[in-house]
């Protein structure tokens, strides 16, 4: 019954996520399109926080397989490539848009 | 009990700094703050989630966020802008890869116990690690073929979709003998590696003008992977986050698509310009066509007493690496009192807003960008279109040959210019092997030769004037 209602509240929050989602997206323009997608590229890098929680289960289950610590590694380690490296790459280009050449002649 | 509400707290906070950095990105001058927003919720929820899950895995926690953020920071700085699509696909599988491997470690873990998988614990832990192993594989594949590694045009083959949807079933009956509970211990691996080879062919038909839309859509596909694993892991940061992501994707991949006029399943099975049998695509192998050529001082000439020149950048700029050299053509020219503007098509170069990105690495300033709508009707008084490796998005034959692969797209009215200056590296059609007529037209003369090099050529001779 509480798991019903767990589910319903998550999915309430997958909705309105994804409402947000379009609602703030649809107002960017084309210029800024491609630091758009890196940036939103960056923030499914929060997928790291789900590999950090997975390998500390994996932890916890008592199971000892060093294959699993190998992949639940991976995943943090591919986790960490997306954040780190989709900010970094979205502040790259973001630099160029602030180089405002002031009043061209 | 007080560090799980603290946790929400910061997730809270987080997720506000996320949707206000995405919010800031609706305008070139707030753009920077709206990324370092975003950047400082993630600095928050990583140091609150490391704060929580350390314990016993810190090491290997370390280990990969070490490994992992040097290797992307140090990628980030060392790529060329022109390879920057290739980069996003590389980041955005990085992230499907993630998703898939936290599933399939999560399997092991639920299904250590005797009690088994709750059913939306296992119906999401199939769906993330599909749909990421399918991004992850597809991302890779639209890597090797933005980095040209691989051959970038789109690769068919008969019974191309015949076998993508066998492939397709067999990730359906595995994932079905997975939720039952009643497979061995490899089905789940075994499923995750049939959705890797579904990832590699499905991107592997499509091709040059199309990436841009793959891309997105990949970068929607991790994003729904991501919050499915929400689920999984009953973790609401990753839900949002990852609506978020999947939500703006799947926009943007939609914007494109409507750029293009062709609806999504066209481009993901159209193979544009290939296959397709009826479509006399690659057709007009009748002989070369008739087209004028222009010498760099013609041109040059032209360009120096027109009032106001359209630049239109296209893929061949991007791979000239010429945007700094177009910049130094249009100094030249705005010195003398020409007035510059650039036409960007939605869809031209491989990534959404490729041109803009590259022009402003090269100091042009935003406002001089002219999207379609409103470069246009400015094309009637301009004097000289400079068209700079663009094909397709300048092609007529969208506006009235029906039998053309384009035909219905919205394109670039070059032709309606007093004078139109194609610079281009040889009379080879563009990737999708579509004559453009437009080169046969009166008023368009044409430039042949290395992009950067012809710009180059071309400001020194207005110099010279």
């Amino acid at each position: 019954m509480s798991d019903i209602n767990a589910l319903l509240g998550l999915l309430t929050i997958l909705v309105l996520a994804i409402f947000v989602g379009f609602e703030v997206i649809s107002k960017v323009p084309t210029t800024l399109h491609t630091p758009l997608m890196s940036a939103t590229n960056a923030i499914h890098g929060i997928v790291l926080i789900g590999a950090m929680v997975t390998i500390a289960a994996l932890f916890a289950s008592g199971l000892h397989s060093p294959l699993l610590i190998g992949a639940a590694t991976a995943a943090v380690t591919l986790g960490a490539i997306n954040v780190f490296g989709g900010f970094a790459v979205t502040e790259r280009m973001l630099q160029m848009f602030k180089g405002k050449d002031s009043k061209s002649k | 009990m007080i560090a799980t509400t603290l946790g929400a707290i910061v997730d809270l906070v987080a997720i506000a700094l996320f949707i206000l950095g995405l919010h800031f990105l609706n305008s070139p001058a707030h753009a920077r703050r709206g990324n370092r927003l975003a950047m400082l919720g993630m600095a928050i929820a990583l140091i609150a989630a490391a704060w929580q899950t350390a314990g016993t895995a810190w090491l290997w926690i370390a280990l990969g966020v070490v490994v992992g953020g040097a290797i992307g920071i140090f990628a980030a700085l060392r790529v060329k802008m022109t390879a920057m699509p290739q980069m996003v696909a590389l980041y955005n599988g990085a992230g499907g890869g993630a998703a898939a491997l936290i599933a399939l470690v999560e399997y092991y873990v639920q299904t250590h116990g005797a009690i088994g998988l709750y059913p939306v614990v296992g119906v999401s832990l199939i769906l993330s690690a599909i749909i990421g192993a399918v991004s992850f594989a597809g991302s890779i594949v639209a890597f090797l073929k933005l980095q040209e590694v691989m051959i970038g045009r789109p690769i068919t083959y008969p019974g191309q979709q015949f076998v993508n949807a066998i492939v397709a079933l067999a990730i359906v009956g595995l994932g079905i003998w997975v939720f039952l509970g009643t497979s061995p211990a490899y089905a789940f691996p075994a499923m995750i590696g049939v959705a890797l080879i579904l990832g590699a062919l499905f991107v592997l038909p499509i091709g040059g003008a199309d990436m841009p839309v793959v891309i997105s859509l990949l970068n929607s596909f991790t994003g729904l992977a991501v919050a499915i694993a929400g689920f999984e892991l009953n973790n609401s940061l990753l839900i949002i986050c990852g609506a978020l992501v999947g939500a703006s994707g799947t926009l943007l991949t939609v914007l494109m698509g409507k750029a293009m006029n062709r609806p999504l399943t066209n481009v993901l099975f159209g193979a544009f310009g290939a296959a397709g049998g009826s479509e006399p695509a690659g057709g007009g192998k009748g002989g070369p066509q008739n087209v004028r050529t222009a010498s760099v001082d013609d041109v040059a000439i032209m360009l120096a007493y027109a009032q106001k020149v359209m630049i239109v950048p296209g893929y061949g700029m991007a791979v000239a690496q010429a945007q700094q050299s177009v910049k130094a053509l249009a100094d030249q020219l705005e010195s003398r009192g020409v007035i510059v503007k650039y036409a960007i098509h939605p869809v031209a170069g491989r990534m959404p807003g490729h041109m803009n990105v590259l022009l402003a690495e090269a100091n042009v300033p935003y406002p001089a960008l002219l999207d379609m709508e409103d470069a246009n009707p400015e094309f009637p008084t301009t004097d000289v279109a400079l068209v700079i490796g663009a094909n397709d998005v300048t092609n007529p034959a969208a506006r009235n040959v029906t039998s053309s692969p384009i035909y219905g797209m919205p394109i670039l009215d070059v032709d309606k210019a007093h004078n139109v200056i194609v610079l281009k590296r040889s009379m080879r059609s563009g990737f999708a092997g579509i004559e453009n007529p437009l080169y046969e037209m009166p008023n368009c003369s044409m430039l042949f030769g290395d992009a950067k090099a012809s710009v180059d050529e071309l400001t020194a001779a207005v110099k010279a004037l």
